[in-house]
């Protein structure tokens, strides 16, 4: 019977006993889906860089306008719910991991400072970021709940120049970048992904780092791009404040007279 | 940056014999905690480096020429028994498998941390180590088998041996629990050498327990659980355990269990 799960039906204690393993996995799962999210929303995002056109089409791709024939700006808040969910559900796991008490944070802080060890202080910092996506992140999700109507090339780059949301998303970006590149590099190491036989650990661990900071400063900089990107076009709009784009008229400054 | 390899066994390269010789300076954390007058503090030491000299040599020389009263453990001095694990420069490591020519000429020594301070670099891992054994139980079950001495044990695959062999090497030194963040900041958890031995029990087919059964044993945030994947512990591991992919490994199968 080594080895094998048992079908006996169980008892009450043991029933809550499961519960770690089910948070363990939870905090990964939702954690791993965040994180690719948070690559492919860059993506999305990014299509600015290509022109007004990719970027508007993209937004009304998400709304399913062209399976309409109308924007549908239900399915945005959906997709949005959806991740804020996980997004509160990977926060609240999360916590447990905290330092529970300043003895607590004492102790982790003095020991990066005598061990000198990368995996080691990168927790600290992956803490540190994950708490501040409490508060950048939020902000973020709720304007994205409740105005999707407001996603396309001229009303983006409103609300990240004239709203003034520039600084936020400055500061969102290094440490969604951070937290989401150390929490998929540590994921890997975690669950003994791409491990293959074992016999070459070390092998895939550097591997995994180098693949870890690549992808982070591939993503910083069209994060970084990206947003130069809005803010430009959002300086120049500025005097059309609110005005929606319209595709295909004027390409150089937007501006419908 | 840490490399993630540094846990190297020590390479016995031979300096030439006119090399000028150093002087280290030992920075030893002294306390007795027995002592209710004695506070913490570092005492420096300076000796003259030795071709091939090990911290357990250097201590030894520190021990007879200057210091009687200087507190460390021990036994074989070849990285065997496990008692000599100390912090040497802010690492866990173990004193007698360290030369001096792989450090700096300032040394600082002081005790394991997360084990009773007994003195000086004496620190009392027995006790750690025997209430995780416990707790884990680790030996093998054979539930409801008579142990029968006179009846010749039963084959195992020679493959499988070297793996359970692999992983009982564990010397039970304490560096793997000194190097964990998460062991210093949550007293219970268990350690990466709790979480090696639940992994080397499991393989045995001599332990007749279920992996429900080790579930009940690690399957919570002081066991595999709350091992935050820091890895300091495998970086550390003076026997070069497998500490990263038998956690891992442990972590899959506990999840299995526990969903
Ligand atoms: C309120 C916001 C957040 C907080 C407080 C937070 C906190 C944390 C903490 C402390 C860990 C380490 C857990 C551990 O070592 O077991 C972690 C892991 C992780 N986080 Fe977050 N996080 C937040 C948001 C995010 C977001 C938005 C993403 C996606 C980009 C993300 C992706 C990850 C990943 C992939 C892991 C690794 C999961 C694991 O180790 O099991 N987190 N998070
Ligand atoms: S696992 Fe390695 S570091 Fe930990 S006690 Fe065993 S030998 Fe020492
Ligand atoms: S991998 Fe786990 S056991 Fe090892 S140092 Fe990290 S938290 Fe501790
Ligand atoms: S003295 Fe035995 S391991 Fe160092």
């Amino acid at each position: 019977m080594k080895g094998s799960t048992t079908n006996a039906p169980v008892s009450a204690a043991r029933r809550l006993r499961r519960w770690p393993a089910r948070l363990d996995f939870l905090q990964s799962a939702t954690g791993l889906a965040l994180g690719l999210f948070m690559w492919v929303h860059m993506f999305f995002v990014a299509t600015i860089l290509l022109g007004k056109d990719v970027m508007w089409t993209v937004a009304r791709m998400f709304e399913g306008y062209f399976i309409f024939g109308r924007p549908v700006y239900g399915l945005v808040s959906a997709l949005v719910a959806t991740i804020a969910t996980l997004f509160v559900v990977h926060a609240a796991l999360a916590l447990r991991k905290f330092p529970a008490n300043y003895r607590q944070y004492r102790t982790y802080r003095d020991h990066i400072k005598e061990m000198k060890h990368e995996d080691t202080t990168l927790w600290y910092w992956q803490v540190v970021t994950g708490f501040a996506l409490f508060f950048l992140a939020s902000v973020h999700l709720y304007i994205m709940l409740t105005r999707p109507d407001r996603i396309g090339p001229f009303e983006s780059a409103d609300r990240v120049w004239s709203d003034l949301m520039w600084p936020l998303y400055l500061v969102l970006l290094f440490a969604v970048e951070f937290h989401g590149g150390v929490g998929l590099y540590r994921l890997a190491l975690k669950w003994g992904w791409f491990a293959g036989d074992g016999h070459d650990a070390a092998g895939t661990r550097r591997k995994l780092r180098f693949f870890k900071w690549a992808l982070t400063g591939f993503f910083l900089v069209l994060g970084l791009l990206t947003l130069a990107a809005y803010m430009k076009i959002g300086i120049d709009h500025a005097p059309f404040y609110g005005q929606h784009y319209v595709p295909g008229a004027a390409a150089t400054t937007g501006v419908t007279p | 940056m840490s490399s993630v390899t540094d846990s190297a066994p020590p390479k016995a390269a031979i300096p030439p014999a006119d090399a000028p010789k150093r002087m280290l300076h030992f920075h030893v954390l002294r306390h007795d905690p027995q002592d209710p007058v004695s506070i913490p503090h570092f005492e420096v030491f300076e000796l003259e480096e030795a071709p091939g000299m090990t911290l357990f040599i250097a201590l030894n020389e520190i021990r007879e020429k200057l210091d009687p009263s200087l507190a460390f453990d021990f036994v074989c001095r070849a990285g065997i028994c496990g008692s000599c694990g100390m912090v040497v420069n802010g690492r866990p490591g173990l004193a007698c498998r360290t030369l001096t020519q792989d450090l700096p000429a300032e040394i600082s020594l002081a005790p394991l941390p997360a084990f009773e301070l007994i003195a000086d670099l004496s620190v009392n891992t027995g006790k750690w180590m025997r209430g995780m054994s416990e707790r884990l139980e680790t030996w093998v079950h054979s539930l409801g088998q008579e142990v029968d001495l006179a009846r010749i044990e039963e084959r195992m695959d020679p493959e499988l041996a070297d793996r359970i062999y692999e992983l009982d090497r564990c010397i039970e030194c304490g560096c793997c629990v000194a190097a964990c963040g998460t062991a210093r900041m949550r007293e219970d958890f268990v350690g990466a050498v709790g979480l090696n031995k639940i992994a080397r029990f499991a393989l045995d087919p001599r332990d007749q327990r279920t992996d429900q059964d080790f579930y009940e044993l690690v399957g919570n945030d002081d066991g595999v659980f709350g091992c935050m994947t820091l890895l300091g512990c495998h970086d550390v591991c003076p026997k070069q355990l497998p500490l990263q992919t038998q956690i891992a490994f442990l972590r899959r199968k506990m999840v299995k269990a526990g969903l």
